[in-house]
């Protein structure tokens, strides 16, 4: 394998604590090494920002879900993206799609980007196999995938029971079954309600025909999660996502995670990861008197280390809505009346697709721009908060240098701000226009890389610039010493990078695709004691319920060629 | 105007796509430049050059340009697609996507043109001396902006399919329409001077449909109200007013319910 030496670069990483030094950084065999040979190649990057290899926590870039959406909207294609891209250029693959982008344009973006590893946010078990099979064909970055949990029948009853040994048991049966990579729950007992046309809004509203509540699912799951001492915490999308008033329910949530810690061999340290907060942060009582309530949530969550948060920024764009939480999707469709399309998954989970524009017309989709961005600036913690959009709910992924751009400039955010067609009325909604916090480099290096590896249980391997660790490094056009008057240059440097290094191989440079990479699917081989009420259960459950047999469940190994295992043992 | 003659030297063996012939994008340009534009038949790119020969000159902005097609064109699609603004005569049949996502200007086709013209239009004036086939006037597939503004005429007979979520605009069509009409419309006017079969205005939540002719069959969905005289597009008539579609959500404006109109010649 090639060696090489990237010189008098301004490195930002957190993991080596360099905020922005001339460093030089010396890549061998697909490592960081303290140093190469003289033959390693020298990248000249003197006036340039220097990032190991971002990470996104969640992401829906992969599986069933993810192409409903690409079926039902040949639109986002027409137009957006290249027509004609593979047949042109014959080194990479012809790229499509806006908000669900095709396989290929998904691995090429996040490389242009700088970032090595998404984390696809809810794989529904039984369609495991299409996760792994789109995760197959994404080239360059690594990928893992989070089962979901929040509304299996199996949890429930083992839940209800109080049983955290047998709902471990099914759990680490079921991530080695999916080759998931940690526990994912969606609303919480509302999407199996959703089944009977009902729904779960507030933590304690009981589960019809199962008698157990959101509270006890995400407790026992708290639970589950720290006996089998995963890398990951379990990762939340809490009840009543998108109503306003929702912040009560989303601070109740918070307090479920109070008191217990985090026990893995990783250094995770927390024990809830609450995903696309941004949603969650809502004040008010309807549509007109909507507002944020970004201030209560974020003294919560700063003054509680057991919890971590990734943003949900809004990003203006007609996107693509796509969650397993079924009764948001209904209720979305009643409100813009455009395509609704819905999936029951059996014993599982469900999912629904909607398409939707954040216009800045409309004062909701303002405020919702406006309270991302307020979570992000009010975090006193770098290390917890991390930048994404829910991909592709709240916009793309591709939109993160301009979320970057936002939260490293006052100037852009009050010229968004007054662009809004009720800006007067969105001021007093928010609190933005009193924040004038720009996220450093540095701070931006920990919302992206560090923190976001800390939180997966990668801190060893990924998100940082430290001898020993992978060869994920992003080379930036932006001189730190030299900041750029112009913020629209902030956006253009970090969507194209000079150079991406994946695994210590060159697969960007100047913003072009050189090489489709060394790409791995991870996932956790969780060792728990086998229970066999378990095993007997899950075999009546695929007798009498499942459309499929037991013995066609698993995702074999053919699906993840290039398998990264982590294995994890549990505190027993 | 200047004018700028374009002829079709060269028919394509399979089907050109040349949605560079507009005035936006032959605006300014020397005759060489517009030899060079890119055209794609199958997989390859071609130079405009390698089909077309290219005599006169265009004006300095699109407004000052129009452009006259000779030779048989029926095999090219996208002629006119977004066009602002100018004029653009085809003295042939075309193919799929003529004036598709028009905004502005006047293009004129002496002859048939095939499915998915004029679709998502937003403005200007399009005529069809022949006849056209599906979806015309009607949104890209899966999207829900259907035709905006400008008028489009077809003098011929139309598929089926036309007006698919339409919200703005006139759509006329002066021969006869084949099955759904102005499907999910939500605005936009629609005038059949022949006949139309059926499912006319299904799922239409506003809008205006009128039907000079015979209708092979009625939608359920849709009631009679009253007799009205009506003056449409310079014709007087009495017409026989339904409303619907019931099976659809209707919004409100100023207390009363906006239901989409069909319109009967009696």
């Amino acid at each position: 394998m090639s060696e090489y030496l990237i010189k008098n670069g301004h490195v930002f990483d957190a993991v080596s604590g360099v905020k922005g030094d001339k460093t030089d950084i010396a890549i061998k065999d697909g490592k960081i090494v303290e140093k190469v040979s003289s033959k390693a190649k020298t990248i000249d990057a003197s006036g340039k920002t220097v990032m190991a290899g971002a990470l996104d926590v969640h992401a829906h870039v992969a599986g069933p879900k993810v192409n409903l959406g690409r079926w039902f909207r040949p639109e986002d294609k027409i137009y957006r993206g290249e027509m004609r891209g593979g047949i042109v250029k014959q080194t990479t693959r012809m790229e499509q799609g806006f908000s669900i982008p095709s396989v290929f344009r998904t691995g090429y973006c996040y490389a242009r980007m700088g970032y090595g590893f998404s984390m696809e946010a809810a794989m529904p078990p039984l369609y495991a196999r299409h996760v792994h099979e789109e995760i197959k064909d994404t080239p360059i970055i690594d990928e893992a995938a989070l089962p979901v949990f929040g509304n299996n029948w199996f949890v429930f009853e083992y839940l209800k029971e109080k049983d955290i040994e047998k709902c471990a048991a099914y759990t680490s049966w079921l991530m080695r079954m999916t080759k998931g990579y940690g526990i994912k729950i969606v609303n919480p007992g509302g999407t199996e309600a959703w089944g009977w046309g009902l729904n779960c809004l507030g933590i304690n509203d009981e589960v019809p025909y199962f008698d157990i509540t959101p509270a006890e699912i995400t407790k026992g799951l708290i639970e589950t999660n720290e006996y089998l001492g995963l890398p990951h915490s379990i990762h939340i999308h809490p009840n009543s996502l998108g109503d306003p008033g929702n912040a009560p329910v989303t601070l109740d949530t918070m307090k479920l995670a109070a008191g217990y810690k985090a026990k893995n061999t990783f250094g995770r340290e927390q024990v809830m990861h609450l995903t696309h907060l941004q949603f969650h942060s809502y004040g008010g009582t309807g549509w007109g008197d909507f507002c944020s309530a970004s201030k209560d949530i974020m003294n919560y969550v700063n003054a509680h280390p057991e919890l971590t948060f990734d943003t949900g920024n809004v990003t203006l764009d007609e996107t693509t809505t796509m969650t397993a939480d079924g009764p948001f999707e209904h209720h979305l469709s009643a409100l813009n009346h455009l395509k609704w399309c819905n999936v029951d998954v059996e014993l599982e989970t469900g999912s629904g697709v909607v398409p939707f524009i954040y216009s800045p017309n409309v004062f909701p989709c303002a405020v919702q721009w406006a309270v991302g961005l307020e979570l992000a600036l009010l975090a006193k913690d770098p290390m917890r908060v991390f930048v994404t959009t829910d991909h592709p709910n709240a916009g793309p992924f591709t939109r993160y240098p301009r979320v970057f751009k936002w939260l490293m400039s006052k100037k852009t955010r009050d010229a968004q701000m007054a662009a809004f067609k009720h800006s007067g009325k969105v001021g007093d909604a928010t609190i933005l226009n009193e924040l004038d916090r720009e996220i450093t480099l540095y701070e931006l290096s920990q919302m992206t890389r560090a923190g976001p590896a800390k939180c997966l249980g990668l801190a060893n391997m990924m998100g940082g610039l430290s001898v020993g660790m992978n060869a994920d490094v992003a080379i930036y056009n932006l001189d730190p010493t030299k900041m750029p008057a112009d913020p629209e240059e902030i956006e253009k440097a970090f969507q194209n990078s000079a150079y991406f290094f994946k695994n210590g191989e060159i697969v960007c440079q100047d913003g072009q695709i050189v090489s489709s990479g060394p790409k791995k699917t991870f996932w956790v081989d969780a060792k728990a004691p086998e229970n066999k009420q378990v095993t007997r259960d899950v075999r009546e459950k695929f007798l009498r319920y499942y459309t499929v047999t037991q013995a066609n469940y698993e995702v074999p190994d053919s699906y993840a060629p290039n398998p990264f295992v982590i294995e994890a043992k549990a505190n027993v | 105007m200047k004018t700028v003659t374009i002829n079709l030297r060269n028919p394509p063996a399979l089907y050109l796509e040349a949605d560079c012939i507009t005035p936006d994008s032959f605006a300014g340009k020397t005759k060489d430049e517009i030899a060079n534009l890119l055209v794609w038949e199958g997989r390859e790119s071609y130079k405009f050059a390698d089909y077309f020969d290219v005599s006169g000159d265009p004006g300095a902005t699109a407004e000052e340009t129009r452009i006259e097609v000779t030779g048989d064109c029926t095999k090219v699609k996208y002629i006119g697609a977004k066009m602002s603004a100018g004029e653009v005569v085809v003295n042939s049949s075309t193919d799929m996507y003529t004036g598709a996502w028009m905004r502005g200007g006047k293009l004129t086709i002496r002859g048939n043109v095939d499915s998915f013209s004029g679709l998502g239009m937003e403005g200007g004036e399009f005529t069809v001396e022949g006849n056209a086939q599906n979806y015309i006037g009607a949104s890209y597939r899966g999207d829900w902006r259907g035709m905006q503004g400008g008028v489009l005429r077809v003098k011929g007979n139309v598929g089926s399919d036309i007006g698919t979520f339409m919200n703005g605009g006139t759509l006329i069509v002066e021969g006869n329409a084949d099955v759904h009409i102005g499907t999910h419309a939500e605005g936009g006017t629609i005038i059949i001077k022949g006949d139309a079969n059926r499912r006319i205005g299904g799922q239409m939540v506003k809008g205006t449909i009128y039907v000079y002719g015979d209708i092979n069959y009625m939608m359920p969905g849709f009631q009679y109200t009253q007799d009205v005289e009506l003056e449409v597009d310079g014709d007087k008539a009495v017409f026989a007013e339904y409303i619907g579609d019931l099976g659809e959500r209707h919004s409100k404006s100023k207390g009363q319910i906006v239901y989409g109109k069909l319109y009967r010649k009696k």
